[in-house]
């Protein structure tokens, strides 16, 4: 009887330790393997809108040099990108983002696609407040501090670049 | 640039960004839950940054296309190049040179936002 009360006391502990233990690992990995298949998936699909544009954009010429074919993938890279950030407000405007981020979490979350769903999801959600405190405020509650890091870590990249 | 050939920056360009992706989802995973989406965002966006003022970003670019410039890393990216690039005509330079390297991609982001965000209803 004692080794059956111990059994019994020990078990639901016993129970979550091994639960804490075991489940985050296979969700890791599980959450690893989405994150780049939608992650991998949507810059691939960005690749191929670029690769789509850049034959778009020298399709009427002949003959093409260095210089001109460096400055037309740099204009369908800058187009493919806009393309994309139009395709994540679009889609989440729509409701569909949010599968995407449910399914690949940091996949869907990191593409300019996600930047784009984290400035109109706050701002759809926001918009009963009105235009200025609502669709305006919240357009930037992510991509506010985004903008911050980026214009601080550039401007003191440059300030070493222009000191050393 | 022989024909047919730049359908092979495919490969690359589904490796890195999936990759980066990767890493952003174990930043997520293995932290305390307050490291939201937003913190993530902003360590990539500062990662590329610095990445990109120490040279290692570019190559990643050339190797990668999309997967490297449609991450967020790819955004810091563009501004670290700026405000080097800036930093050859002065301070002034420095101070307009991110920004202005990122101008269409933030006015574009800003723009189709706004009118996503106008012109959709929240779902549920």
């Amino acid at each position: 009887m004692g080794t059956k009360s111990t059994l019994i006391k020990v078990t639901p502990q016993d129970y979550d330790k091994m639960n804490k233990e075991v489940q985050p690992k296979p969700k890791v990995l599980r959450n690893c393997v989405m994150a780049l298949l939608v992650g991998g998936g949507i810059c691939l699909g960005a690749q191929v809108l670029i690769n789509l544009m850049f034959l778009g954009l020298t399709s009427g010429m002949e003959s093409l040099d260095e210089a001109s074919v460096l400055a037309k993938q740099k204009e369908a890279q800058t187009l493919g990108t806009v393309c994309m950030i139009f395709l994540g407000a679009l889609l989440t405007g729509l409701g569909w983002y949010d599968i995407l981020v449910s399914v690949g979490g940091a996949g869907g979350i990191l593409p300019v696609t996600g930047f784009a769903n984290a400035m109109v999801s706050p701002a759809m959600e926001y918009k009963h407040e009105g235009y200025v405190l609502g669709v305006g405020a919240k357009l930037f509650s992510v991509a506010g501090p985004v903008l911050l890091s980026g214009t601080i870590a550039a401007f003191l990249i440059g300030v070493l670049r222009f000191f050393f | 640039m022989p024909e047919g050939s730049i359908w092979f920056n495919l490969i690359p360009a589904f490796l890195i960004g999936g990759g980066l992706c990767v890493i952003a989802q174990l930043l997520m995973d293995l932290t305390k839950p307050s490291f939201t989406p937003a913190h993530v965002l902003v360590v990539f966006v500062v990662l590329g940054a610095v990445a990109g003022g120490l040279g290692w970003y570019e190559p990643l670019v050339k190797i990668a296309g999309a997967g490297a410039t449609i991450p967020l890393t790819g955004f810091g990216y563009v501004m670290a190049k700026g405000a080097l690039e800036g930093a050859q005509s002065g301070i002034l330079g420095v101070l307009a040179g991110g920004m202005s390297a990122a101008a269409g991609g933030i006015t574009a982001a800003i723009l189709f936002s706004f009118v996503c965000a106008v012109s959709f209803k929240p779902k549920g």
